[in-house]
């Protein structure tokens, strides 16, 4: 793209002043930050992090720039530091990011392949819900983030990784989504609590995937049919009968295939249950659109396939308004230009879901839990492709939505159907922490469960 | 009628490949092929479909 003289320079937001502009601001209230940028500067604006300019966009056209740009042209593998320590740095892959999440996409996220994960997530929610008493209290950040590790490792590595963890995982997963301070942006590796119980919790992980290996190594052959993900990587060997995968570059293989899709489901569930608790009115009208869908006692892993126009619309709002993600971030690999505003190689680009999502002109009551805006014939996510962006857009878009939409559909099923929620907390208490470029739940973010009087629950979720 | 395929944003999920077999292939290279440019109308609904379901909305239909 040619750049023509004249173009102008971004406005630059107000505050910043310090020696790391931005950055204290980015870790208390970003989205306070971003919005201000919008306000102040409009679709392009600029705000500072360290010794790096963030040029922030926002609005359908400045988003459709961003989204459609290849990848020669606005970098992703550069834009997040704060993620190679999560990952393993040093660790080497046989192929590039891109093509792993394409491996990724091929062999667990095909349309294909959905029925069978849905009968798992289904066999995983019932599990968990077997602990429960008649009623009692959960806390939505513990309970929503194991029960995401258990969907995540039986669908993507198999059920028989599944089978080998128990909430320890959980909590040491949840140590490396506390591990992605902002400070990354100037020392992943800066001497602060959080990157240590990081550092710690990935070495932890390690040894469990070691422990597993071991054991796998010593244990009776299993037939192919039951193989998992682990056994493929086992199986392949260096010409000296070696391993050619390493407990440390499969931990990272696993890391980096279930940390897209855990803090972000996990979160996504349970905004969708808060913004209910805060409009009985409308989870009276999913209860009725589940009992109706189930009346004939389908199975959940036919039905979570399937239309559930109230509940999508549900999640679709939940994320909208509380996208998991709320800032995606590239490198300019040249000069650029978007809106006659000039972008200079080397600089930081941005888009913010959660600014764009709640553009008053794209969404009228932009701050308002509306589903039905979703709904024949509005439409606005449909209608909005550029600003409606909890997944993103274009290239990068998130590959698995398809899979957390139905992932979704199929837990809200088994809960919905057998059992009632109520807020344990005065409904406006439930916030998130921003604290941590991964966004999660501030707790205590507790709700409390009551086991229907008839379960409506048709078919068995197994 | 004619399909259109934006190529910025197919990501190969497959999904207008299940509703509309025969119409949309998608390879190993996870790109959406169309096996039929432009299609006899009877097969408007499973089309439609597919545009609808695409979880990309990498597709369109043009009619001309």
């Amino acid at each position: 793209m040619a750049v023509d003289t004249g173009l102008r320079e971004p406005g630059r937001v107000s505050g910043g002043e310090g020696a790391t502009g931005h950055l204290e601001e980015l870790r208390s209230d970003p989205i306070a930050l971003m919005e201000r940028v919008r306000s102040e500067c409009g679709d392009v604006g600029v705000f500072r992090l360290a010794d790096r300019d963030v040029v922030l966009l926002s609005g359908a056209e400045a988003n459709e720039f961003f989204f459609r740009a290849p990848e020669e042209i606005l970098d992703q593998a550069e834009a997040y530091p704060f993620m190679t320590p999560v990952f393993g740095e040093g660790v080497v892959f046989d192929a590039s990011p891109e093509r792993r999440r394409e491996m990724l996409h091929n062999q667990a996220l095909r349309d294909k392949f959905m029925r069978g994960h849905a009968a798992t997530i289904a066999t995983e929610v019932e599990r968990m819900v077997a602990a429960w008493d008649d009623e009692g209290e959960i806390d939505m950040l513990d309970w929503f983030a194991e029960l995401f590790i258990y969907t995540s490792s039986a669908c993507l590595v198999g059920k028989r990784f599944r089978e080998d963890l128990d909430g320890r995982f959980a909590e040491l997963f949840h140590d490396l989504e506390r591990g992605t301070d902002a400070i990354a942006f100037v020392d992943p590796y800066a001497d602060i609590e959080s990157f240590h119980k990081r550092d710690a919790a990935r070495a932890e992980l390690v040894r469990l995937i070691q422990a597993i290996m071991d054991g796998r190594e010593s244990g009776p052959p299993v037939p192919a049919e039951e193989q998992d993900l682990v056994d493929v990587l086992m199986s392949v060997k260096n010409p000296d009968g070696s391993h050619r995968f390493q407990a440390d570059e499969v931990t990272g293989m696993f890391i980096s295939m279930m940390f897209a899709g855990h803090h972000t489901t996990s979160g996504t569930a349970a905004w969708t249950l808060i913004e209910w608790l805060r409009h009985p009115e409308v989870l009276a009208r999913v209860d009725a659109e589940l009992a109706e869908l189930y009346a004939d006692g389908a199975e959940v892993s036919y039905q979570a396939l399937r239309s559930m126009p109230l509940l999508e619309s549900s999640i679709k709002e939940a994320l909208r308004l509380h996208p998991p993600l709320i800032l995606l971030l590239r490198v300019a690999k040249e000069d650029l230009e978007v809106e006659g505003y000039a972008i200079h190689e080397g600089q930081m680009v941005g888009a913010s879901p959660a600014v764009s999502n709640r553009i008053a002109e794209d969404f009228p009551d932009p701050d308002r839990f509306v589903p039905d805006r979703y709904v024949d014939p509005n439409e606005e996510d449909r209608q909005n492709p550029w600003t409606w962006i909890p997944f993103g857009a274009g290239r990068h878009r998130c590959v698995g939505q398809a899979f957390a939409m139905m992932q979704l559909k199929a837990i809200f099923s088994v809960l919905l159907l057998d059992w009632e929620f109520e807020p344990a907390q005065p409904a406006e208490t439930y916030r998130n922490d921003h604290s941590k470029m991964v966004i999660q739940l501030e707790q205590p973010c507790v709700v409390r469960y009551r086991r229907r009087a008839v379960a409506r629950h048709g078919g068995g979720a197994a | 009628m004619r399909i259109v395929v934006d190529r910025d944003l197919c990501q190969g999920h497959g999904v207008c490949e299940s509703e509309a077999p025969g119409v949309f292939e998608v390879g190993k290279d996870h790109q959406v092929v169309v096996l039929e440019d432009a299609p006899a109308d009877d097969r408007r609904a499973e089309l439609e479909a597919a545009v609808r379901f695409c979880p990309t909305h990498a597709l369109s239909i043009a009619d001309d």
